[in-house]
């Protein structure tokens, strides 16, 4: 009976804990749409989630493009295959590296900040001041955040595909020896619309649910440093697990049908 | 007397946390114009009730009336109407620290007033110079002031806005005696000159005795004494003489040792 009353309480603790993320959510994305809105406070977000966030994302998908050109080929060279190298770097990198790797990264760098800087705010009685001031802390805070995230992820992964093709190329050109111009046409003869898309939504997504969590964890956070610091492992935790399992799901979508 | 005197009334307001009640059947009248201070212990509910009355936290049970008007249950747009008439002095300030000390100030009427940024600014100066601080602090962080500067900025952002109704939590403390006796001060020829009506709350007896026209004290969740604060001394209740002088004997017991 102990068991079952265990596995009953984190059941319900878990239908509360999505419950409450559901009201957030729905709150936040009324507060999105309708006015006021703070054009300046989401130019600041965009600048911070994009801007800021550009130099770590380049970095991961230079690499990624460089490590993912040198692994093909210790691959597919045993089969006499290295051609489709192009093909592969380019078909991973817009499809599935780019938006992942690009959204954990700025998981661990914006969400974070975000549930830190919220969560002090909470804490502060900063959020309490703002109701007082004729302020909604969810179109305050929470708004700018989340159209920030959605509008701003698709761009950096969009840069993050150049990048990491770019990578592939730098390796397959200067250190394995394939022709630049044969490289490059067979990266553009092969890349398909939707490869791009696909990757641009799924960075939306990521984009939206990594400020979601962000907000949540640090606006919902109790108590005073140790507080502020759990909602900030929170909330890359929660945004990372998030980001891999709609992955799968938008990947689902995509290309069930589509081989 | 007919209700309309009482710019605030509250009626049987009560809150539990996880179980535990904060305010058990509070009943409180604020005259209009009148300088009320709730006096009592730390964790005997101070917070939670102000908290309760301004809309920051929703009460279990009770009524709030502000200006005859019951504020418990009261749609968004309606609350915010309500809001519009505070203005609260939080304990540490609640300073928006990623915004220079003028924007804060300004922060209400630029938010809820639609005054310009160029206005806004003007006014805040003007704000500030009003709370004894020069112009030169308006550029300043909050993070660069000291606590003393903080309270008067935070006092100006309160009085921005011309409340009817100002809210002063502890503002005293953490405060040096000399500071302590500027922020009274401030206090009062703020409230004077707004004419508006104050709710302070508050354990520092000697600026309970400047700021107040009233004192109600509170304890275990209950009002257990209100009057002029020129009968405090004579209260005949044994928790109020022990609370105003300070004696560790007396029917207050703190929760000393316990587990």
């Amino acid at each position: 009976m102990g068991f079952l009353a265990a596995v009953g309480r984190a059941f319900i603790a878990f239908l509360a804990g999505t419950g409450r993320i559901a009201l957030f959510t729905g709150n936040s994305v009324m507060h999105c749409v309708r006015p006021p809105i703070y054009p300046r406070l989401i130019v600041r977000q965009m600048i911070e989630v994009g801007y800021y966030s550009l130099p770590v994302v380049g970095l991961t998908a230079v690499f990624t493009g460089m490590v993912l050109a040198l692994q093909s080929y210790t691959g597919f060279s045993r089969f006499n295959a290295e051609s489709v190298i192009a093909n592969v770097v380019v078909l991973s990198i817009t499809r599935e590296l780019a938006p992942v790797l690009a959204g954990l990264m700025v998981a661990g760098r914006i969400g974070a900040a975000m549930a830190a800087e919220i969560g002090t705010m909470r804490v502060t009685e900063q959020i309490d001041a703002l109701s007082t001031l004729s302020t909604n802390p969810f179109k305050y805070l929470v708004a700018p955040r989340l159209i920030a995230g959605l509008v701003t992820l698709p761009l950096c992964v969009l840069a993050a595909d150049v990048i990491g093709v770019f990578g592939g190329y730098l390796v397959s050109v200067h250190k394995l020896g394939f022709n630049p111009a044969i490289y490059l046409k067979s990266t553009w003869d092969f890349l398909e619309a939707l490869d791009v898309i696909s990757g641009l939504v799924k960075a939306g997504v990521f984009g939206f649910l990594i400020s979601l969590m962000g907000c949540y964890h640090g606006y919902n956070s109790k108590g005073g440093a140790q507080g502020v610091g759990a909602a900030t492992t929170n909330a890359v935790v929660s945004a990372s697990v998030l980001i891999l399992s709609s992955n799968y799901l938008i990947t689902e979508a995509f290309f069930s049908t589509v081989p | 007397m007919t209700e309309i005197d009482n710019k605030i009334e509250v009626r049987d307001l009560r809150k539990a946390f996880s179980g535990k009640v904060v305010l058990d059947g509070v009943d409180l009248d604020v005259p209009r114009g009148e300088s009320l201070v709730v006096i009592g212990g730390s964790g005997t509910g101070k917070s939670v009730l102000i908290k309760n009355i301004i809309g920051i936290i929703h009460p279990d049970r009770g009524s709030i009336k502000v200006d005859g008007e019951e504020a418990v249950g009261m749609k968004a747009r309606d609350r915010e109407a309500v809001t519009a008439k505070f203005g609260m002095l939080f304990q540490g300030g609640a300073l928006f620290d990623s915004l220079p000390v003028w924007e804060n100030v300004a922060f209400g009427l630029m938010a809820g007033h639609g005054t310009s940024r160029v206005d806004g600014k003007e006014i805040a100066i003007e704000m500030l110079r009003q709370v004894g601080l020069a112009p030169a602090v308006a550029e300043l962080s909050p993070s660069e002031l000291s606590g003393g500067m903080q309270k008067r900025v935070g006092l100006a952002r309160a009085i921005a806005t011309k409340p009817e109704i100002l809210f002063f939590d502890e503002p005293t403390t953490g405060l040096d005696p000399i500071m302590a006796d500027i922020i009274n001060d401030l206090i009062l020829q703020c409230v004077r000159e707004l004419g508006a009506t104050a709710l302070s709350i508050t354990h520092d007896m000697i600026s309970a005795r400047k700021i107040a026209d009233r004192v109600a004290m509170i304890h275990a969740g209950k009002i257990i004494w209100t009057g002029a604060i020129s009968e405090i001394d004579h209260s005949g209740n044994p928790y109020v003489d022990q609370f105003i002088n300070g004696r560790a004997e007396g029917p207050i017991q703190m929760e000393i040792g316990k587990p």
